[in-house]
């Protein structure tokens, strides 16, 4: 024996073994190494001794000697030399399955070393004979570009990969396809990033040459086009979803290449792989647009629908991507769906991440004439045992009321039965549905709110109080023993959380402008615990302002606090219009599956300001289209700065309701995006209500994270949060809209208080 | 796109990984299972996909295992969720239980199959019939090296040349589950029919097939006066064999079959279906005693018809104890760990209908959590009988060698998994006698 360093321990007897003279115990030695890395020991160490058996005739022991070497070749970049030879040598070898094993192992090595003998053996594998060896070459081109961008341009594999395109059998076509579009994804990166960028291996390499032909390095050409939608009916399924990608991506021609794409993939819809029928359902969303034909819009519009029911039945994960997709499309077209609602129904045993995307759904398809079953089914939902879930179907109840008129009464009476039993959650959560309700429908369901009082005691939440104490303020006229029921509240009202305190200051005021006879006293009260015992600024200026208004001009306070506010409406989409339509170039991606685009989750996950600009600025077509949809999109923000009303349908706040918690810092971002989206035509008009739109959205985007850590909602669940913010938000809305309209007296006298 | 993919106990550590791309750090595995934990600890909905520091974590559950995918990218989630699956039920037919076991007994072979299955993160080959024919668990010799099968790349990917039967069959059965919820009021509020046709193909060469259905649509579109009843498939899917174009076109269903048991098409209808098998169960609750249960079932199908293997589950409390049955056919075990009592009857004929009594103690102290309100679920089988009254018209079969063949062909209705009744009635409100 020679002198090993360590003469003890594992690592040494199977050296040993690796240098077996049998056959046998050499491969039973590399199993166990292979066992011992995948287990997380370290076997860095017995590299040569490992390469040594790396030439045999034995599959299995090869595929072995490979993976060990995948998985350490970094770690020894000296060593990996020793293995180049075979590697070469196995390229040509006689058997295709060790020539393609060999391309694909060396091509994943990532040292720079193998990297140059890399070249001669692929581009001979590019034209090899066999097509499963093709088909693996065709994917190292992208994995060597990820590398070493300069050699792909050098050697011309790219154009190579362009010829296999062309390739008469259908999976080469399909990976030709994916190392393409790899390709342009990569290289659209290395082309934003600075040049430093490239030179990371140290060694100062040229300005990117392959940063020029960047832009054009995979384009579509028609003949090209109607090669992929021949090998689109004849690949393996994951070759489907690569060509159905890059169809999206497609621009057409005119009318006819976009008719004449939908037409060809339509039959996809029949795959039994969910990938390729949301793949499809994409490409077709991107090229509707271009036809014209109306009998083929039909056709489209009612094929599309039975293949995303059949989506329901796949498995949980599966059907839950699904569901996410589905419920995009559907705010772009609602009536898609329309008479199939009954398949969203919750099962007993589904996935709670399934159930809440299906309860969203169904409130999207609800109409006149499903509401019945979908009422029945709501409150077979608000008895069974999770809260959560329980929580969400009482709030889909409130969305139903306000989304249908006509089932209003309906909605209100099943909540009234739910009250009924006295589960604690439930009655908070239906309070607070039944406020919507009232800010939806003023004056109408009076009758219930005696019932609500009765249950005053058992309210422990936050939000549900507050929204107790805004439906008496709101009703004090109405209800005998305000006063009373306030009173207890002013009690506690140290203790009580900012919310509830904004609350009840508010309320107390509109009780005391509306019977100033009998509230004097408790109004006294509530101003003085307000600035004197509060910690809260916006509670302490709330009370101020309430105080001199009422001090100075019981009138113009009047106007203020007991203004009549619009009627809530429940938002057809939970993002805008122009992310909608991005999204819905994207579905089945991550992007449609978050609702969110992809630049504010992919790199560090957040979108600047600049990166919005530089975005804007990318192609001219693009930002006319855009900027249209700005303009709309900032028009509706002003609108309803003008309305006084928050609606989540400003992007900001539509951002942070239907984002999950877990990224709740990106509100941020998003609302570093809406502002900057608010371009030049409104700007000035955004400029004279800077104040108020600053002051709008930091509400809800407070409150939901406040709420978040004991809701835990996400989707739509936070809509009833934000509607619950326009009362507490009225008095600084008040202000800009008494400007905004020019109520000018009003205005001098709020001017003169300051 | 996957950067990596990993396959996780329990407890969150990897049994076995294999990385693509090297742009996400295998370090991130460690951080999915505490992710989740957090997740769960604030209350917030676990995804299967979701982001966190700039990584993408996509995941499904199998038994006792995650499945793991992570990327940087905006990937197609819907291929690499799906990708997971197929992986799972590849690596099920390869191991029979994919279970920590298996996985570890395993390694060199999933390694193989990970690498064979996925290239750069990109789906490669995942027919594990294909995939059987050159990775296996026996090491290959000189003398005979494994090959590529022409299938991995062929325009026909799921079948390969040179196939020989002495005998030349073909099976067909044609499953129908049964999907449908009844509620309270004893009203079907929702009902489904998922039907499958199965095949096991034992024929030699390349054979080209042709089946024939009662399909409304191709009797309407070639305009042929349909003998007895045709049905409306509101959607189907097929295997990757069948020419969709083609059917696409004139609704002809041709392929050319895999080797040996695939599943050919599935359909979807959503005609209403009553109840097959109708169960009912009355509950007379003594809080802080007993409870019993009364449990009517009635077959509700043709007299001839016989439902095989019927169980009938009655959900009861959690703490549920000491259990006592009477039957007046099949017999009733307690499922505790369900929380369920199960009642089995080998055959149910059609038009008969049984009662059962069940007795069960419950604990003086009361746990203050509310009773959950689980539905009756059902399983049956009934054989020979669709409930949409498909029909196999005939399956045509054209090889070069034009042997001869047997087709056989069965049907069978079953349960779906989700056939479920909400009527379980309260039988009296009972009144708490108060203990002397």
């Amino acid at each position: 024996m020679s002198v090993a360093p360590p003469r003890k321990g594992e690592n040494y007897e199977l050296r040993q073994q690796l240098n077996s003279e049998y056959r046998e115990k050499r491969a039973d030695a590399i199993k166990r190494v292979i066992a011992n890395h995948t287990i997380g020991k370290d076997c860095s160490g017995l590299f040569p001794d490992v390469v040594k058996n790396m030439q045999t005739d034995d599959l299995e022991q090869k595929k072995l000697v490979y993976l060990y070497l995948m998985n350490y070749a970094k770690t020894q970049p000296e060593l990996v030399i020793l293995a180049v030879n075979t590697f070469v040598k196995d390229t040509a070898d006689p058997n295709p399955l060790v020539r393609a094993l060999a391309i694909r192992t060396m091509s994943v090595l990532r040292t720079e070393k193998t990297l140059d003998y890399l070249a001669s053996p692929l581009s001979k594998c590019l034209r090899d004979e066999n097509p499963y060896v093709r088909k693996t070459a065709a994917l190292c081109v992208a994995k060597v570009f990820d590398l070493k961008p300069e050699l792909c341009v050098e050697y011309g594999f790219i154009d190579t990969l362009r010829d296999l395109v062309g390739d008469g059998n259908p999976m080469v076509v399909a990976n030709a396809i994916t190392a393409l579009s790899d390709i342009h994804e990569a290289s659209l990166r290395i082309s934003e990033t600075p040049e430093s960028a490239v030179d990371e291996d140290g060694n100062p390499t040229t300005p990117p040459t392959s940063a020029k032909p960047n832009a054009h390095l995979f384009l579509i050409d028609p003949p090209t086009l109607s090669k992929l939608l021949v090998a689109l009916n004849e690949c393996s399924e994951w070759g489907r979803i690569a060509i159905l990608n890059t169809l999206a991506t497609y621009k057409a021609v005119d009318t006819e290449e976009s008719e004449q794409i939908c037409e060809r993939v339509m039959p996809q819809f029949q795959h039994n792989n969910a990938a390729v029928v949301l793949g499809a359902v994409k490409v077709i969303m991107v090229h509707i647009k271009g036809v014209q034909r109306e009998d083929l819009l039909k056709i489209i519009t009612r094929k599309m629908a039975p293949p995303l029911v059949t989506l329901i039945s796949s498995p949980p994960e599966v059907q839950w991507v699904a569901l996410r997709n589905i419920n995009l499309l559907l705010q772009k077209r609602p009536d898609i769906l329309a008479n199939e609602m009954r398949v969203f129904f919750c099962k007993y045993n589904d996935p709670p991440y399934v159930k809440v995307e299906k309860l969203d759904i169904m409130v999207r398809l609800a109409s006149d004439k499903n509401v019945d079953t979908l009422l029945g089914e709501l409150k077979e939902y608000a008895s069974e045992v999770d809260v959560d879930f329980v929580r969400k179907a009482v709030r889909a109840m409130g969305q139903v009321a306000i989304k249908i008129e006509s089932a209003a009464e309906r909605c209100v009476g099943v909540l009234m039965e739910l009250i009924e039993t006295r589960v604690s959650y439930v009655v908070q959560e239906a309070v607070i549905v039944i406020k919507d309700i009232f800010r939806k429908y003023p004056h109408s369901y009076e009758a219930v709110i005696p019932t609500l009082c009765a249950n005053l005691e058992e309210l422990d939440e936050p939000e549900a109080k507050a929204s107790l104490i805004w439906i008496i303020g709101e009703y004090a006229e109405k209800i005998e023993n305000a006063d009373e029921l306030l009173g207890h509240f002013l009690d506690a009202f140290k203790e009580e959380s900012y919310q509830v305190q904004l609350q009840t200051l508010t309320a107390i005021v509109k009780l005391f402008l509306k019977k100033p006879d009998s509230a004097q006293g408790i109004v006294q009260k509530v101003l003085q615990a307000a600035t004197k015992d509060c910690d809260s600024p916006d509670v302490r200026d709330r009370a101020y302002i309430y105080w001199r208004l009422l001090s100075s001009d019981p009138a113009a306070a009047k106007s203020v606090v007991l203004s009549v506010r619009p009627p809530i409406s429940l938002p057809q989409t939970t993002v805008s219009p122009a992310i909608l339509e991005e999204l819905l170039g994207e579905i089945s991606s991550l992007a449609s599956v978050y609702h969110k685009p992809a630049a504010t989750f992919i790199g560090k996950g957040r979108l600047g300001a600049e990166e919005m600009a530089k975005r804007a600025t990318d192609v001219e077509e693009e930002v006319s289209r855009e900027k249209a949809l700005q303009t709309v999109m900032a028009g509706q923000q002003a609108e309803n700065l003008l309305d006084f009303d928050d609606e989540p349908s400003t992007p900001a706040a539509s951002a942070s309701t239907s984002r999950p918690a877990t990224d709740r810092g990106l509100i941020s971002t998003q609302q570093i995006a809406s502002v900057t989206k608010s371009t030049n035509p409104l700007d000035e008009l955004m400029d004279l209500f800077s104040t108020a739109s600053m002051a709008v959205p930091s509400q809800p985007a407070g409150v939901p994270a406040a709420a978040m850590g004991s809701g835990g909602m996400g989707g739509m669940g936070g809509m009833g949060m934000d509607l619950m913010s326009p009362p507490s938000a009225s008095p600084v809305a008040g202000q800009s809209a008494q400007q905004g309209q020019g109520q000018k007296k009003a205005d001098d006298d709020l001017l003169g208080l300051f | 796109m996957a950067s990596l993919i990993a396959i996780l106990d329990v407890k969150g550590k990897s049994l076995i990984q294999r990385s693509y791309r090297d742009d996400v750090p295998p370090s991130y595995i460690e951080r999915f299972l505490p992710l989740v934990l957090d997740m769960e600890e604030e209350n917030v909905q676990v995804t299967p996909c979701f982001s966190d520091d700039g990584i993408n974590y996509m995941h499904i559950r199998h038994n006792n295992l995650y499945l793991l995918a992570l990327s940087k990218r905006n990937t197609n989630a819907a291929e690499i969720i799906f990708f997971l699956h197929r992986l799972c039920s590849v690596l099920t037919e390869y191991f029979k239980e994919l279970e920590e076991e298996s996985i570890r007994d395993n390694f060199v072979i999933i390694y193989e199959l990970l690498d064979e299955m996925m290239d750069f993160g990109f789906p490669q080959t995942t027919e594990s019939k294909i995939l059987q024919e050159y990775i296996t668990q026996e090491s290959h010799k000189l003398e005979s090296q494994a090959r590529p099968p022409m299938a991995v790349t062929n325009a026909v990917s799921w079948r390969s040349e040179g196939i020989r039967y002495r005998k030349n069959e073909v099976f067909l059965d044609v499953v129908e589950s049964i999907n449908l919820l009844v509620n309270a009021s004893g009203n079907v509020v929702r009902s489904e029919i998922l039907g499958a046709v199965k095949m096991k193909c034992y024929l030699s060469g390349m054979p080209e097939l042709r089946l024939g259905l009662n399909d409304k649509v191709m009797f309407e579109s070639t305009g042929r006066a349909s003998r007895g009843k045709a049905i409306e498939m509101e959607d189907v899917k097929f295997h990757q064999c069948v020419r969709l174009s083609r059917f696409e076109n004139d609704r002809t269903i041709s392929f050319i079959p895999p080797d040996g048991e695939f599943e050919l098409m599935s359909y979807r209808l959503s005609q209403s279906v009553k109840p097959l098998v109708w169960v009912e169960a009355s509950v007379e609750s003594h809080r802080g005693s007993r409870v019993e249960y009364m449990v009517k079932v009635r077959g509700q199908f043709k007299r001839r018809s016989t439902a095989n293997n019927v169980e009938i589950f009655v959900p009861v409390p959690d703490d549920a104890d000491s259990p006592k049955f009477r039957a007046s056919v099949g017999s009733v075990v307690y499922a505790p760990e369900k929380s369920a009592f199960v009642w089995k009857i080998k055959q149910l004929g059609g038009g008969r209908d049984y009662i059962m009594r069940a007795h069960f103690g419950l604990p003086s102290v009361r746990n203050e959590e509310l009773d959950k309100r689980a539905p009756i679920t059902v399983k049956f089988e009934i054989p020979y009988f669709t409930v949409s009254g498909i029909q196999v018209r005939y399956l045509k079969i054209v090889e070069k060698s034009g042997y001869r063949e047997l087709p056989w062909v069965r049907y069978i209705s079953q349960n779906g998994d989700d056939y479920v009744l909400r009527t379980i009635t309260d039988a009296k409100t009972s009144t708490i006698v108060a203990p002397l």
